[in-house]
């Protein structure tokens, strides 16, 4: 399974990774070094074997359905690039 | 009992499934202890968890969970002791985390079956796949600036229940009949408040369409539903433009559209479908969502009787007719309504249940719905307690008052809030059946209408109504009109 | 004064108790060091007003009484860690300027105990890497030089390891006590080995990872960088506990380390696994790992072979469970809520110009791995196979545990090496973690203890790992290897500014 530039275009773009022309046949190179590598897993058996889903043996804990929580509108905004009137801003969205 | 549409080239089955999104009812949202209020200032109801900050984790509220599987065992489905978190990665201006936490192949809920009521009385079984948990995004407003698109968090992390429906609909009528249904159930289990103006339920409308019998057609999926008419308009839309379509040789392509009330008609978004790829994967800040059966019927213990059992109950038990039950169960609140009244009734009468419900029901569904839906209330702010309903239907049913008199009664009421016995009182209505008084009533307009009584007297009958409405008159409608019935006619007979 | 800043923390501590000196010295002179030792590029901030601060608090409740193990401690925190109101950027453009309004539970564990932060310190970018050349902010040098068959020391700048590069260093070029370190799949315990010290990876779930900007969920944990094993525990001690933000972590009282650190391991039966003999594996290493096990020995362990079968697959493993998880961690840094935005024509072109110009090389090359593994078509293949080799590799642990206490293995597969040697070939980079993954994929504790020298003079560490939440039994071993190994080296002072 190795990936060609159309296919790193289409990965970056995915990942919303901006990638110039030129560096997607490098950029796809590395990529299949490792992959190349990784593909050494489907030697190993793994039918009937469980995926991970915890490495430790705990339940889930929930909490109480109270509001605990936010109130604290400057601070949720303080860092951001770009904000008015309360709301972040985006650069406008066509639909 | 397929509508079916009749294209140029012969018929065409249309095929529907919904996904509904109903907004869990809890104080708190699905992963953070920020509040779920609707309308708050922007960005104010957002903790750090709900904005994605660096290094914040999802902590999963209990009452989500207890919410998501009264829901399954309303609709009757298969609860899934252990589910599964997954994250749906997208980017989106309104999604912080640039991911959903969703489920996608372990859903808390599995599958299980509705009965829908149809317009001609008929019903039909409609099959449920699964029922998830999931966040809600927030919200991006794009007319507010000419460049900028606003982002408000304030729903973003609040728990959304998908309710997947099988593609067993075959008609506009059966999609409403369906979401219609599916509202009552999570309002009477009160996991969702149905409020479809604040988007505390829309749907997401599947259609496809084939010749009848056929495979299943080529879907598309139109998003964001808000109101069940503009469902039914979205279903007809798209059902007569993909007929068009296929009758005129072309293709429907698998692709997401959106709804445009203004016009009635749907359209291709046209961000690239085939971009999508959500890379679904457990999400590894949550363990897998794990509870017992005990746990399940517990919850189901705390259930309140089920519209369908309610129906069947007042039908069976009470006599009402299928229509009167059919109306009464469809708001959970207008059943509770019915059934206090009754109660309070039977104790005021002394009378069984049976024999006062068809009497109480019709009042509930003509004059106290009429006067509701004339003030614009509903039940829960309805002008007349049950308590002073019930007393109204007592002064009617012990003859204090007849019919006629109760229904003023009722528009005094409305009006001034006052109890039914007070404004009797007040305004003097209570019911003549004093037989002495009205034989004296009665003979006093005998003896106006001498011409009149001949002409009954030789044979014209139909002017005793004449008599009534005479003596009516005169006791200003307060006369017991089945006395002035027996005490008229052995008089006008002579 | 005499110099404070090669104290290690327990003595640290006594000196306090005493009297001897006060947090408010210790603070100063580590600050000192710092200004002094610059050129190492070990801190991206220098939090001195800060410091200063808390050491007066520190002092006061020293005089007080209320002195905790850590209270007037100065130490270093990685940049992954959330500092309210202070730089938190994981080394990355991406998070340019963030200044979080929280605190992560592990440091606020550490300043509600009293101690004192000196600084935010380089790290590779979002934790990605071994040698901490991945940083924005530029590499860490390792205060250690090889030595030339001369005996002259080199003037070749050495990586310090990494991820934590920055929290090593300033331990080793003595400007912090201890540092706080994240390890994913070997972050600080290689660089623990690669500059003399004792580095710490608690079980999975041990450390709230609440505020701690996420890498790849499933493997993160925090954990001590220290002098010795016992300075290890004590931070330990008060860095660990239940938090209920964090939904993996786990609720289970925190031991007092202390009483476990006996020096005896009589009849303890140490693994040794066999798979962990790599071909290429150097001599000195080879070398050092026999040492290891005859100091075990010599202490009345019992040595024991052991297999874990599938430990070839761990490094693919984890290079397609960790870019997975990171590649939808860091979706969340899209120029709208902080950090690095660059404009583009729509939102997905800001996002792109933004992600674009905001991530280095191996984060977008990891991030792309990611996507790719967790695509469409790829799920099964690559991501769900690596979770089920993943349970093997669990299964293969719980079975040796079976048969032991501990296992033995060394940290890395050679010494730290120099400064762009490697960074052009993220392969030859990853196989750094060989020994450390495993551990982290079944979420095992781990320590890496310094137990030698190269041929070179630079530091190598040998590594033990126990059974989850038996941090007591793999400290009191770790221990006993420290004291067996006795390693005083100390890196020449090569980089004060004059």
């Amino acid at each position: 399974m190795s990936v060609d530039k159309k296919t790193v275009a289409k990965i970056a773009d995915l990942a919303r990774i901006a990638v110039k022309e030129d560096e997607l046949a490098p950029m796809a190179g590395e990529l299949n070094n490792i992959l190349d590598w990784i593909a050494q897993l489907s030697e190993v058996n793994t039918d009937d074997v469980a995926p991970m889903t915890s490495v430790v043996e705990v339940d889930l804990p929930w909490r109480d359905d109270k509001v605990t929580d936010g109130g604290y509108r400057d601070d949720i905004l303080a860092n951001a690039p770009a904000a008015r009137h309360g709301f972040f801003t985006v650069p406008k969205v066509i639909e | 009992m397929a509508d079916y549409i009749h294209g140029a080239t012969g018929e065409w089955e249309v095929v529907i499934g919904l996904e509904i999104h109903a907004q869990v009812t809890s104080e708190a949202k699905l992963f953070s202890g920020a509040s779920t209020t609707f309308g708050a200032e922007p960005n104010s109801q957002v903790s750090f968890v709900c904005c994605a900050m660096p290094g914040m984790l999802p902590v999963i509220n209990a009452e989500c969970i207890r919410q998501a599987v009264r829901t399954g065992l309303a609709i009757g489905c298969k609860i899934n002791l252990r589910s599964v978190f997954d994250r749906k990665n997208y980017f989106y201006a309104d999604l912080p985390q640039g991911y959903q936490i969703s489920q996608f192949k372990d859903p808390i809920v599995g599958e299980g079956t509705v009965v829908i009521d149809l317009p001609d009385g008929q019903t039909k079984i409609i099959g449920v796949e699964r029922l998830h948990l999931e966040q809600d995004a927030g919200k991006s407003m794009h007319d507010q600036h000419p460049s900028q698109t606003y982002v408000d968090l304030n729903r973003s992390g609040v728990a959304l229940m998908e309710i997947v429906s099988m593609p067993d609909m075959r008609s506009a009528a059966e999609a409403g009949a369906y979401f219609r249904k599916i509202r009552t159930l999570v309002r009477y289990v009160g996991t969702c408040d149905g409020n479809m103006e604040q988007g505390s339920m829309r749907a997401d409308v599947n259609v496809s369409v084939r010749r009848p019998g056929a495979e299943l057609g080529t879907r598309t999926e139109t998003k964001n539903i808000n109101s069940i008419r503009y469902m039914m308009q979205v279903i007809d839309y798209e059902a007569r433009r993909q007929v068009d379509i296929l009758e005129q040789g072309g293709q429907i392509h698998q692709e997401t559209r959106q709804f445009d009330p203004a016009t009635g008609t749907t359209s291709g978004l046209r961000s690239k479908e085939e971009a999508h790829d959500y890379r679904y994967f457990p999400d590894p800040d949550l363990l897998p969502l794990e509870f017992t059966q005990a746990f399940v019927d517990d919850l189901a213990k705390t259930l309140p009787e089920l519209p369908d059992d309610k129906k069947n109950r007042l039908i069976a038990d009470l006599g009402l007719s299928e229509y009167n039950a059919g109306v009464l169960v469809a708001e959970k609140e207008n059943a509770d309504y019915f059934e206090e009244l009754l109660e309070l009734l039977v104790k005021k009468t002394g009378k069984t249940p049976t024999e006062l419900a068809t009497q109480a029901a019709n009042w509930v569904i003509m004059d106290l719905f009429g006067a509701l839906k004339k003030f614009s209330k509903s039940i829960s702010d309805s002008p007349v307690s049950t308590v002073d309903g019930a007393e109204l239907l007592a002064l009617q049913i012990g003859g204090t008052i007849s019919g006629r008199i109760a229904k003023d009664v009722f528009e005094i009421m409305l009006e001034s809030g006052k109890n039914p016995e007070q404004i009797v009182e007040e305004k003097g209505l209570k019911q003549m059946s004093d037989s002495g008084e009205l034989e004296a009533i009665i003979d006093a307009v005998l003896a106006d209408h001498p011409d009149k009584v001949e002409q009954y007297r030789a044979g014209k009958d139909k002017l005793f109504g004449f008599f009534v409405g005479q003596v009516m008159k005169k006791t200003r409608g307060q006369a017991n009109p089945q006395m002035v019935n027996q005490l008229l006619r052995p008089r006008l007979d002579g | 004064m005499t110099a404070l800043t090669n104290l290690t923390l327990t003595e640290a501590r006594a000196g306090l108790a005493n009297g001897d000196f006060t947090s408010c010295e210790l603070t100063e002179q580590y600050l000192a060091a710092m200004t002094a030792g610059r050129d190492l590029n070990c801190f991206i901030v220098e939090t001195a007003d800060i410091a200063l601060k808390m050491a007066a608090q520190a002092d006061q409740r020293i005089r007080a009484g209320t002195a905790t193990a850590v209270t007037g401690i100065p130490i270093a925190v990685k940049d992954l860690f959330c500092t309210k109101d202070v730089h938190s950027c994981a080394a990355s453009h991406i998070l340019n300027g963030f200044k979080p309004k929280y605190e992560s539970t592990v440091t606020a564990n550490l300043w509600r105990d009293g101690a004192v932060m000196l600084g935010k310190t380089n790290m590779d970018e979002f934790a990605m890497g071994s040698s901490n050349e991945t940083s924005y902010y530029g590499p860490v040098k390792n205060p250690w030089r090889a030595t030339g068959t001369d005996g002259v020391l080199e003037t070749k700048d050495y990586v310090p390891g990494g991820s934590s590069g920055g929290s090593v260093a300033a331990v080793a070029a003595d400007m912090a006590v201890a540092a706080l370190g994240t390890d994913t799949g070997g972050s600080i315990r290689q660089p623990a080995a690669f500059t003399g010290l004792v580095g710490l990876k608690p079980t999975y779930g041990r450390c709230s990872r609440w505020g701690m900007i996420a890498f790849a969920s499933s493997l993160d944990q925090a954990g001590p960088i220290t002098r010795t094993v016992g300075d290890a525990a004590l931070m330990l001690a008060s860095m660990a506990g239940y938090d209920r933000k964090d939904s993996t972590a786990v609720d289970r009282p925190v031991p007092d380390y202390g009483p476990a650190l006996t020096g005896d391991i009589c009849g303890l039966k140490v693994g040794i696994p066999r798979e962990y003999r790599v071909d290429d594996m150097p001599e000195e290493i080879e070398k050092l790992w026999q040492q290891g096990i005859d100091w075990m020995t010599a202490a009345g362990a019992e040595i024991v072979d052991i297999s874990l079968p599938h430990t070839k697959y761990a490094l693919p493993t984890y290079y397609i469970v960790a870019p997975a998880e990171a590649s939808s961690n860091l979706a969340r840094y899209d120029g709208v809520k902080y950090g690095l935005r660059v404009d583009g024509d729509s939102l997905d072109g800001m996002y792109k110009n933004t992600r674009a110009a905001g991530f280095g090389d191996e984060v977008k090359r990891r991030i792309l791995i990611g996507t790719y593994v967790l695509s469409a078509g790829y799920y099964d293949a690559y991501y769900l196979k690596a979770q089920k080799i993943r349970t093997l590799i669990a299964r293969d642990f719980a079975r040796a545990y079976n048969q032991v206490d501990v296992i033995l293995t060394p940290t890395a597969p050679s010494a730290a090496f120099a400064l762009g040697e490697k960074a052009d070939d993220p392969l030859a980079m990853y196989l750094n973690d060989v020994f450390t993954v495993p551990a982290s994929l079944a979420g095992l504790p781990a320590i890496s203890v310094p137990a030698g020298l190269s041929r070179a003079r630079m530091p190598l560490g040998l590594q033990l790992i126990g059974r989850a939440f038996d941090e007591e039994t793999m400290l009191r071993a770790a221990q006993v290897l420290e004291q067996a190994a006795n390693f005083e080296a100390k890196p020449e002072i090569w980089w004060r500014e004059r």
